[in-house]
């Protein structure tokens, strides 16, 4: 993280979070060694890779399959081990 | 109007409890606390409060609830003693570390073993690291007077800090005292209407507690921590000097009691407190140069009253009702050297009333009359006693 | 040490006898008439039928000490076999005095336990409390003997704040009965 760290007095007390939804600022993609690539032509929307990932690193946009968050993602693999269709592939970083 | 009442101690938490009127009380029976919610559970059934009673299975669950209903924006309450707080360790430190402001009476009793249900103050001396604020009552009335102010010094904004009011197993908590019970519009008026400085039900504000912290983190939590705590310093007098205005009956951090000009002063905590002024009265009518400091606040602890009280005399004598295994004294004794850190003045600790052994005015007479030739010799070795053991 | 204006009574009992509430009752009927109070029960693993004792203090000034009653001037004891296995007398004041639930006499009961005449009185609580209240519970009507003994408060005030008291809480029967009996132990307390 390249963020400076707070001091103890900008902190909320009690270990609190009080912004909601700041996960997104913590980026997990750089945790990745191998990648998940989206085959478009492969794909049938069915949405598997979006029900399974942990961390909604899978963008979906009207219902579609649009790719993946790279800064969120961290390269588990699940969603390429879902897909019933191969439509999407792990590759080295 | 105040009325004057003949209530045993427990009863006295309950009566104060049920003036707070608190959102959510959990309670679980632990001999000797079991009484008091007894009869805030009367007061339950015959719709004097609106709280939510919450009957929980063990008291690692009765401090679990309270977490979770201060942390949804509740004032929250519950009560225990002994070995039911052992049970609530893990939860004590939530409940400090995410600044709740619980406010729990704790009706102090010996740990087993031996199975024992009577008074001594080993369960709360054990817990006086977990980040409570722990307030001692001499009598019923004080125990009624700390549990109501300990609802302000726990919510107020600088502390946002569980508070302890503990209260002597037995002595205080069965034995029937007169109490002056204010009028439930008057302890409304002065705990005023919670308004918690974070809540869960707040779907505008949507927050998280309880997350996890790593080592670039927990440090700067710890730290901020103490701010909460250390403010309590100030808060505590303030709240005290306000109820005093009110009702008549002020409180500070620490009680003097013929201090002025002792040469030999005693520390007590509790109801033994109070046995001291009458055994201080009787030696001061005979000329002896004796006095009392009574300690109101545990924790914080209050180093400099009790420098400033202390560094008067020329001898110091402790009485704690608890040991600290391995270490030099009991708990507060320890503190007491540590608060006189610096000055060369004899300090000796009595450790006494363990498991309910009474202690007689005439042991209290004793140990102050060595404080006195402590005054003399400067001399404080053995630097423990233990009152009435038998060798 | 001095005890300046205060009165300490220890009470005597097994568990289940309500020696307990005696030493309360005494206390409230007394700070009711403007005194300060303490009653302390000394409790252990009491079961019922187990002695146990109880303290009461009445003073005219707020009460600081907390220790447990080792000199008191009045001993009440709430059933006699308890002379055979408690040393009623331990630590009682010279001038103290010791009222026993007994049928026996006063001056049978102080010889055993080695007072001076006019420092015991008896009465047979029990049989009063059987009559009066219907039940073997001597601790109200001991109260009233302790009254009368002692000077520690009248048995009409006793009376009255018995009523005051237990009224809506017990019914009338019951609490005429108790009232009954506080005063009959009053009358038939004996003293030498």
């Amino acid at each position: 993280m390249s963020e400076e760290l707070k001091g103890y007095r900008e902190l909320p007390i009690g270990g609190l979070i009080v912004e909601p939804g700041n996960a997104v600022t913590y980026r997990t993609g750089t945790w990745r060694t191998f990648r998940p690539v989206w085959h478009e032509d492969k794909c049938i929307h069915c949405l598997f890779c979006w029900v399974y990932c942990p961390d909604a690193a899978v963008q979906v946009k009207d219902g579609k399959m649009t790719g993946f968050d790279y800064e969120h993602c961290k390269g588990c693999g699940i969603c390429a081990h879902e897909c019933p269709r191969d439509a999407i592939t792990m590759e080295k970083e | 109007m105040a009325e004057r009442m003949a209530l045993t101690g427990n009863e006295a938490v309950a009566y104060a409890m049920m003036q707070i009127n608190p959102d959510v009380v959990a309670a679980y029976p632990i001999t000797p606390q079991t009484a008091l919610m007894q009869k805030f559970a009367d007061f339950v059934a015959d719709g004097e409060v609106d709280t939510q009673f919450v009957l929980v299975e063990s008291e690692h669950s009765a401090m679990s609830a309270v977490v979770g209903a201060a942390a949804a924006g509740a004032r929250a309450m519950t009560a225990t003693a002994a070995n039911g707080l052992a049970l609530m360790w893990e939860i004590l430190y939530i409940a400090a570390s995410t600044r709740l402001p619980i406010v729990m009476p704790v009706v102090n009793r010996a740990l087993s073993a031996p199975i024992n249900i009577l008074c001594d103050h080993s369960d709360t001396m054990g817990a006086r690291d977990s980040g409570w604020i722990q307030l001692f009552s001499e009598n019923a009335q004080e125990a009624y007077d700390n549990t109501i102010q300990a609802v302000r010094i726990a919510e107020h904004r600088d502390v946002l800090t569980p508070v302890m009011v503990t209260l002597d197993g037995f002595i205080i908590s069965h034995g029937l005292e007169v109490v002056e019970v204010l009028d439930k519009e008057a302890v409304q008026d002065f705990v005023g209407e919670y308004e918690p400085a974070y809540t869960l039900l707040d779907p505008e504000h949507p927050i998280t507690f309880g997350p996890i912290d790593f080592s670039d983190y927990y440090m700067e939590h710890k730290r901020s921590q103490v701010d909460g705590i250390e403010a309590a310093r100030r808060v505590i007098p303030e709240v005290g000097r306000e109820f005093g205005k009110r009702f008549g009956r002020s409180y500070g951090m620490i009680e003097e009691h013929g201090t002025d000009g002792a040469e030999a002063l005693l520390v007590a905590l509790g109801s033994t407190a109070g046995s001291a002024k009458a055994v201080v009265d009787d030696m001061r009518e005979r000329g002896l140069p004796v006095g009392l400091v009574k300690i109101r606040a545990f924790r914080p602890f209050p180093y400099e009253e009790l420098r400033e009280a202390l560094g008067k005399a020329k001898a110091v004598a402790v009485m704690d009702r608890s040991i600290s295994f391995g270490a030099q004294a009991g708990p507060l004794a320890l503190e007491v050297r540590s608060a006189l850190y610096g000055l060369s003045l004899p300090v000796r600790d009595y450790i006494y009333g363990l498991g309910g052994r009474n202690i007689t005015l005439e042991e209290i007479e004793d140990i102050l009359q060595e404080a006195l030739e402590m005054a003399k010799t400067k001399e404080a070795e053995p630097l423990v006693k233990y009152v009435s053991v038998r060798e | 040490m001095s005890k300046k204006g205060m009165v300490e009574v220890r009470w005597h009992s097994r568990a289940g006898q309500g020696g307990v509430t005696a030493a309360k009752v005494l206390a409230e009927t007394s700070m009711a008439l403007g005194k300060f109070v303490q009653a302390i029960p000394e409790y252990g693993a009491e079961r019922e039928g187990a002695p146990v004792k109880a303290y009461t203090r009445i003073s005219d000034s707020p009460i600081v000490v907390h220790t447990q009653v080792t000199d008191p001037d009045y001993v009440v004891v709430l059933d006699e076999t308890l002379l055979d296995i408690e040393d009623v007398t331990e630590g009682l004041a010279p001038e103290g005095k010791v009222i026993v639930n007994t049928s026996k006499s006063p001056e049978e009961v102080r010889k055993r336990l080695g007072l001076e005449p006019g420092q015991v009185a008896t009465v047979d609580a029990t049989s009063i409390s059987i009559e009066c209240i219907g039940r073997p519970i001597p601790n109200t009507p001991m109260i009233g003997a302790l009254a009368r003994v002692t000077g520690l408060l009248s048995v009409e005030e006793l009376a009255e704040d018995f009523r005051k008291k237990f009224s809506g809480k017990l019914s009338d029967r019951v609490i005429e009965g108790n009232v009954r009996a506080i005063q009959k132990a009053a009358e038939e307390v004996r003293t030498e």
